[in-house]
Parts: structure tokens; C-alpha cells; sequence
């Protein structure tokens, strides 16, 4: 992988902050766009914006081929079955959300339990919580490692046959954690329950294949793989789905409509109400062109060796903690003594350097590390290990900063 | 940006009031206690005021958070004791016009150490570690007025 040649394609990249060359180690929160993803979105509004489905004119069947083009790639990707399990969506909430009022609300009885791990995004934690709430169903937590990590030993003992729902993040943004999915999926599958991924963080880093995975449910955005915010994923089984209300009423979904009743298109358009998110879902094709074209295993053993070089890096400060497994995807979260991670995230911005700092949207996670807050460090395709001297050195100056007043 | 930018968000009287905050307690005395936190970052206050005749006669913080947000709860906490409970609130809307950038020099009131914040308004991601307090401090006054 040609790391320079990559980052060309990244305009914003290229740009001084607070007078020195920017290093973006932020993509856990969202990517950076490529030219070929821009100029995607550009061309459709240039050149064949109109609503799709509808129009009878040209522009109409160059949008609608456009957008189901892009359902087509998706497909491909993830490799699913058929297009009709494919949906387009605001992002993973609106995806998971989906699920949680389309079939768990539907489903799930009293008595019944959903399971999830403590290490859940909000995402993927609320919408359960108001399921269950709804419904009369209990939640149950996978307990985790002390490192961050659940076995599967966890998980037998966890799921048993009350359960009727798993919802499960592929890859932790805060510990960086791989969770065995496919795995987990057969443990469910066992005992009769579908299997929810949140794959907002993994989906972008590694080749996910959702045949292979067997879950019910995989749930993602196009933000942090190299697409526009605004369009997501949720793809879902064709059996599950078509059992399945839809969430959103209006145009768009509607196959029928009469004064008293109306009924459904069929799948995927069922749970498609409004007009979609078409330059979106085109962005998030040509996102994913770009990716495949540099070829998914070898972002992930990019990321992997990037990961590695900062776990070593970092490790050799003084007064640093790292959280999270050795196996990981590539997001490293730390935090420094006497340092609180707000003052170290903007001693660092004020060095060009682009981290996060905060709960990370997983507050029980943070509860059970121990801690109100950490700083993240998260790399993609087009970072390298210079971003991460800069980093380190960056790390440096703020405890030599803090360090005075301590 | 250079490091004497951060020096101005970065004051020593704020340090010194973040290495060393003061009020940092509960009270004992009955009191109004605020539980405020701010939800994008979890930073987290607990402020408890007592106030008696419309004057704040005295004020503890506990809490969690960063230089930012704990040096600003250990000013406001200084500077509004012993003050009416409207000084108090005319207080905090002179600091949000700070916040905001605005010049606040011919305020007729000793705005103290607080002024040493005045340079986080060059910072906008960190005003709101800097109001937390001030906001838990509206919400205590307002609140002593239901009971």
C-alpha cells in the first residue's frame, strides 16, 4: 500500500491547523472523504439530480439506476444474498433503530431477554433499553475480560433460550475489541435468537461478509468508510425482513394506497419511506469502489501494523494507560496521569493533531473502565507511522506542559 | 497556533485553582444541591449552595472534569459567596459574555480570578467546560426560589 500516494487523494489532508501540517487521527469518529467520493457526489448533482422511482424523464432513470447501482455494490461488498436486503438508511442509529421498532418491538414479549455487551455504543444500547422498556423484555450484559475482551464461554452462559435478540458491536470504538461475531451468531442461532451487528466500526477496517457471518442484522455507515454522512446500511435477512413492518409511512414504500388501508412496496423500498438519500447512497458507492480498490485485507493489515507501532510507541511514556486488548482494530484509547483528556486534546490540536476526547458515546463502558473520560486515537487507510510521532512527541509536550504545574 | 496561545487558555492563576481548588466539599448545612454534567464530554458537577436571606452564604463543588471546567467551579464558587443571589446571577451572565468573546472591562463589578478565563473564549470546543458551573449555579438560585 502506497500510503503517500493514497494520501493525495484526501484533499483536506493536505491543510496546515493552528499553523502545522494536520494529523487526522479521528476517522473512529468519522473518515475523511477521497476526490473519487466527491467528485461522485458532484457529478450527480451536476449532471443526473432528480428523484429516483418516479420520473418517467431521462434524469429520472439515470438517478434511479445510479442509486440502485450503488444498492448493487453494497450487495457485492457485504455479501449478501440479494439487493432486497439492503437497505438505505441516515446512518447505524437509524439502522438499528429500525430493528428495534420493526422487530423487536414487534417480537418481544414479556419474559423475553435481549442481550448485549457492556462495551455497546449508545447506539446500540438505547434502542434496546426503550425495546424493552416497551415490550417488558430484560436486558442481559455479556460480562467482559478485564482487558476488554468476552469469551465465548461468556456468551454460552449469557444467551440462554429466553433469549430472543443479540445485539452485539463487531468492533468496540473505545477498546478497539473484535468481537467473534460469527461465533456469537451460532451460539444465538442455537437457542433460537437473531443476532444484531453493529458493524460501524468494523465494516470500514476489515472484510466483512455477512453470509459467512450469519447474523440476522448488519447495521453501518457510510461516514466512516470514506462516504458522506448522511447514508447508512441496514442489511437484514430476507425472511426476517419481509415478517417485518415497516417503521416509516408515507411516499417512496407504498405499493396501494386507499382512503382507509394501503399497503407495502416489496423489499427493500418497503423500508425506504421519504425520498432516499440518493447522492449519498451514490458517495457511498463510489466509497466503496475505492476501497475495494485497495483492497480491504490490505487496509486491515495496514491498520494492524499501525496499531501495533503506537501500542509500542505510546507504551514507552511515562504515566500513560492504554485500555483495550493486544488484539485490536486500529483505535488506541489512553489516557495520562494527571492530565485530564480534554487539556491533552487541545494541547495536541494546537500541534495539527486531531484527536478525541470524551465518553465516546459509551458511558456504561467508561463506568466500567473506571473512568469519566479517556482520549482516542484512531487510524485509517491513509495515515502512517510519521502521524504517529507526531503524535507521541505531541503526548510529550503535554505532560512537559501540565507537567510544570504538577 | 503556538504554545503561547495555550498559554492564554492556560493561565497559572487557573492552574492554581485546579491543582488547588477551593470549596471543594459538600456542605452539611441544608442546602441546594445541582447535579449538572455536561453530556458531550461527562465532565460532571455536584454544587451545593446555601443560601440564607437572598445571599449565598456558602458554596462546595465536587466533581469531575478537566483544568477548564474545575478551575471555573472553584472561581465561581469563591467569587459568589457572600453575594446576593441577583450579584450572583448578574455574575454569571458578565462571565457568558466573556465566554462570547465581548469586552467585559467596565462591568462595575471585581470579576477576581474569573478573568483569568477570559481566554478561553478563543477556544470555542471548550466554553462550555468553562459555563458548567456557572449553569449549575443559575439552576441552584432558581431552584432555592421554588422551595
Amino acid at each position: 500500500m502506497d500510503i503517500q500516494s493514497i494520501r493525495k487523494q484526501f484533499p483536506i489532508l493536505g491543510q496546515e491547523v493552528n499553523g502545522h501540517p494536520l494529523v487526522y487521527l479521528d476517522s473512529a469518529a468519522t473518515s475523511q472523504k477521497p476526490v473519487s467520493v466527491l467528485e461522485a457526489v458532484d457529478a450527480y448533482y451536476k449532471l443526473n439530480n432528480s428523484n429516483v422511482h418516479r420520473g418517467v424523464h431521462t434524469l429520472g432513470t439515470r438517478a434511479t439506476d445510479q442509486y440502485e447501482g450503488a444498492r448493487e455494490k453494497v450487495k457485492h461488498f457485504i455479501n449478501a444474498a440479494s439487493t432486497a436486503e439492503i437497505i438505505f438508511t441516515r446512518g447505524t442509529t437509524t439502522s438499528l433503530n429500525t430493528v428495534a421498532y420493526g422487530y423487536a418491538r414487534q417480537f418481544l414479549k414479556a419474559g423475553d431477554e435481549i442481550v448485549l455487551t457492556q462495551m455497546e455504543h449508545h447506539s446500540n444500547l438505547i434502542p434496546w433499553q426503550q425495546a424493552a422498556k416497551f415490550t417488558g423484555a430484560t436486558l442481559k450484559y455479556i460480562p467482559m475480560e478485564a482487558d476488554g475482551t468476552i469469551t465465548l464461554e461468556a456468551v454460552r452462559q449469557t444467551i440462554t433460550e429466553q433469549t430472543k435478540l443479540v445485539a452485539v458491536t463487531h468492533v468496540s470504538n473505545v477498546l478497539g475489541t473484535i468481537n467473534p461475531v460469527k461465533e456469537i451468531t451460532q451460539i444465538a442461532h442455537e437457542k433460537g435468537a437473531v443476532v444484531v451487528v453493529d458493524g460501524a466500526q468494523g465494516i470500514p477496517h476489515m472484510k466483512v461478509d455477512v453470509t459467512d457471518l450469519d447474523c440476522d442484522f448488519y447495521a453501518f455507515s457510510g461516514h466512516k468508510m470514506c462516504a458522506p454522512t448522511g447514508i447508512g446500511v441496514l442489511y437484514g435477512k430476507k425472511a426476517i425482513l419481509e415478517k417485518m413492518e415497516p417503521v416509516e409511512f408515507g411516499g417512496e414504500m407504498i405499493d396501494f394506497v386507499d382512503l382507509y388501508d394501503s399497503t407495502w412496496k416489496e423489499l427493500p423500498w418497503k423500508f425506504e419511506g421519504g425520498t432516499p438519500i440518493i447522492a449519498g447512497a451514490i458517495g457511498l458507492g463510489a466509497a466503496i469502489d475505492f476501497l475495494e480498490n485497495i483492497g480491504m485485507d490490505n487496509i486491515l493489515a495496514h491498520e494492524q501494523q499501525l496499531v501495533q507501532y503506537a501500542i509500542e510507541q505510546l507504551s514507552a511514556i511515562e504515566g500513560l494507560k492504554i485500555f483495550g486488548p493486544e488484539r485490536r482494530s486500529g483505535v488506541l484509547t489512553f489516557n495520562m496521569d494527571q492530565v485530564h483528556p480534554h487539556d491533552t486534546a487541545t494541547v495536541l490540536d494546537a500541534e495539527g493533531i486531531a484527536i478525541r476526547a470524551g465518553h465516546h458515546c459509551a458511558q456504561p463502558l467508561m463506568k466500567w473502565l473506571e473512568v469519566t473520560a479517556t482520549a482516542r486515537a484512531s487510524f485509517y487507510l491513509y495515515n502512517d507511522e510519521s502521524d504517529i510521532d507526531r503524535l507521541v512527541e505531541g503526548i510529550q509536550r503535554a505532560k512537559e506542559y501540565f507537567g510544570d504545574v504538577f | 497556533m503556538s504554545f503561547d496561545n495555550l498559554d492564554t487558555l492556560y493561565r497559572q492563576v487557573i492552574m492554581n485553582h485546579y491543582k488547588n481548588p477551593r470549596n471543594r466539599g459538600t456542605l452539611t448545612e441544608e442546602s441546594v444541591t445541582i447535579d449538572m454534567n455536561n453530556p458531550t464530554c461527562g465532565d460532571r458537577i455536584e454544587l451545593h449552595l446555601q443560601i440564607e436571606n437572598g445571599i449565598v452564604k456558602d458554596a462546595k463543588f465536587e466533581g469531575e472534569g478537566c483544568s477548564i471546567s474545575m478551575s471555573s467551579a472553584s472561581m465561581m464558587t469563591q467569587a459568589i459567596k457572600g453575594k446576593k443571589k441577583d450579584e450572583a446571577i448578574y455574575m454569571s451572565s458578565i462571565f457568558s459574555k466573556m465566554m462570547l468573546g465581548e469586552d467585559v472591562e467596565d462591568v462595575e463589578i471585581d470579576l477576581g480570578d474569573i478573568e483569568a478565563l477570559q481566554g478561553v473564549s478563543k477556544f470555542p470546543a471548550r466554553i462550555k467546560c468553562a459555563t458548567l458551573a456557572w449553569k449549575a449555579m443559575e439552576k441552584a438560585v432558581a431552584a432555592d426560589e421554588e422551595e
